[in-house]
């Protein structure tokens, strides 16, 4: 799959990141940090023993959500990566056209962005385990299959999220997208409270989403508290949206792109 | 025709539809190596469906279409690999800067980095932006631009150059530098086709040019051909207050082979523009303004379509 083609696709991007890498990786640690002292110290010191014996598992409320949050940035980035840049890409630069022009055939465009997010969300991730690390949280080594089991995660968003965002003329789609999908997963996705707190109507839909499977996945792996049948379903549930999104998006492209 | 020169581009019956819209209907033309040809003609009338196709970016819906000798359906990469495409719309990447937008595109074609940096310096002073290597595309003029994108699409040294529109929204002078690299490039046996809707931009570069108007070819020739077949030697332009033509239309009849009516003024065209001067004057009609000038592509096109190109 990784063709010479979808490479030079990613090289492009390494070519742009190149001169905006360093504000990024300022962000990439700065976000965690923010979030893990607001939520997890700020907010955890008024979450008491009973509580957290009884519904997170006996965890402190720092461990509960800083694997939690790890997983939802995952999605966040994944998914704005991929929106406004393939509105870009396609319409507002233009450059996927001038790429196009090239031996670049459109599945090697769709194949050298999502090389590309898998990249950024894996920076991403390894920052924010970074920081996990200073925090105490992720100790063992199991907490290194964060990363990948993160990456998995974004991406479960980011193929499917692409692929509609190809079919938009505008980025008003976009909007409805991070307002009613990322940002209610966000919040009730098991990300700051179990989703066993959820009433219990909604409690299936959450399971539906996946962002908790991501979450449960990274959770168990920052914290070693690996269930392997639960990994198993996790990672099959999440494999299947990557894979379906990333088919659609080679159609979805190809019907914008080459027309 | 009838040349020897392997083709480059060879369509027939070449069609484009978009559901029940046809871009395209049916074209049939040839481009020889070392030629430069033009598509002529307004806004609409097939001439970038036609280019992206011939760029294998766009699927052929019918006929068939040969570029370098091959099918775009099934060797679209291998084919783009030798052309060079400069589009209408800039495609430049604004936060890179001149030289790195240059080694980049080198890079799709998968040409090594050692040659392709010095490909961009010749490139850059061969459209006069050396000293602007290192600045960023975002604040270059439209004329700047354009020649990156030029000097972009020679990255991979094309066989055929493909132009869609390539001074459109430029200022004169910009034309006119723009103008004088493609001469070159014409000159170093580069093939090129371009497409546009200026008259001058045709005359100045065209060996051969068609004019296409509805998705269709309506004629096919050399410019002083089309010229030759389809207009007079010149054209006697009489101007008239607004709403006064087609009093004076009439008053005109039988002088010079045919005139023509716009809203502002008469065209007469004849070979001898002195007699339709020394005729008009003894009909007594007085225009406010005369011009006696050749005949263009433009009178060509008005002929053939009985619209002016640019409105």
């Amino acid at each position: 799959m990784a063709s010479n083609t979808t490479l030079r696709v990613v090289e492009h991007h390494f070519t742009v990141y190149r001169s905006t890498w360093r504000g990024s990786l300022v962000s990439s640690f700065l976000a965690p940090v923010l979030y893990l002292a607001a939520m997890g110290i700020g907010l955890g010191s008024l979450i008491h023993a009973p509580a957290r014996t009884s519904h997170l598992g006996g965890l402190s409320y720092l461990a509960f959500v800083g694997p939690g949050l790890l997983a939802a940035s995952a999605m966040q980035i994944a998914s704005s990566e991929s929106t406004f840049p393939v509105m870009a890409g396609i319409k507002w630069l233009r450059t996927w056209h001038g790429m196009l022009a090239t031996p670049i055939r459109v599945r090697d465009l769709v194949n050298g962005e999502f090389v590309w997010i898998m990249f950024r969300v894996a920076l991403a991730a390894v920052a924010y385990l970074i920081v996990l690390t200073l925090f105490g949280i992720a100790t063992g080594p199991m907490a290194l299959l964060a990363v990948p089991a993160a990456v998995l995660c974004g991406m479960a968003f980011s193929t499917p999220i692409a692929a509609f965002a190809a079919t938009q003329e505008t980025d008003q789609g976009f909007v409805l997208i991070f307002r009613l999908g990322v940002m209610p997963l966000f919040l009730f996705s098991g990300t700051f409270f179990p989703v066993s707190q959820l009433p219990r109507v909604l409690q299936p839909v959450a399971r539906v989403t996946p962002l908790w499977h991501g979450v449960e996945l990274t959770r168990a792996f920052v914290l070693d508290r690996v269930d392997w049948v639960g990994v198993v379903v996790h990672v099959a549930y999440l494999l299947a949206w990557v894979l379906v999104g990333w088919a659609i998006a080679r159609r979805t492209f190809e019907r914008r792109l080459a027309q | 025709m009838g040349s020897d020169r392997p083709l480059l581009v060879e369509a027939r019956g070449l069609t484009k539809r978009f559901g029940s819209f046809t871009a395209v209907d049916g074209v049939d033309f040839e481009v020889p190596r070392g030629e430069a040809f033009g598509l002529l003609g307004p806004n609409g009338a097939g001439k970038t469906s036609t280019m992206r196709m011939i760029s294998c970016v766009s699927p052929v819906t019918e006929g068939t279409l040969r570029v370098l000798g091959m099918d775009p359906a099934a060797h679209g990469p291998e084919i783009r690999g030798r052309l060079g495409v400069v589009p209408q719309e800039d495609t430049l990447d604004l936060e890179l800067t001149v030289r790195e937008n240059l080694l980049l595109y080198g890079r799709y074609f998968d040409i090594p980095r050692s040659v392709t940096a010095e490909r961009a310096d010749e490139l850059l002073r061969f459209v006069h932006l050396e000293d602007r290597a290192s600045s960023k595309v975002d604040p270059l003029s439209g004329g700047m631009k354009r020649r990156l994108t030029i000097a972009r699409a020679l990255m991979n040294e094309p066989e055929l150059l493909l132009l869609d529109e390539p001074t459109t929204g430029l200022d004169p002078q910009a034309r006119h530098v723009l103008w004088d690299r493609l001469w070159q490039l014409k000159h170093q046996g580069v093939t090129l086709v371009l497409t546009t809707h200026y008259m001058d931009e045709a005359e100045q570069l065209c060996d051969r040019l068609v004019v296409m108007d509805d998705a269709r070819i309506v004629a096919e020739g050399s410019p002083q051909q089309l010229i030759d077949r389809y207009s007079t030697k010149e054209v006697v332009e009489l101007r008239f207050a607004p709403g006064e033509v087609d009093r004076h239309a009439d008053r005109l009849a039988g002088v010079g082979e045919r005139v023509e009516e716009l809203p502002d003024r008469l065209l007469v065209y004849a070979n001898d523009g002195d007699a339709v001067l020394a005729e008009v004057s003894s009909r007594d009609i007085t225009p406010a303004a005369v011009l006696v000038r050749r005949s263009t592509l433009e009178d060509v096109f008005l002929r053939l379509t009985g619209r002016t190109l640019v409105d």
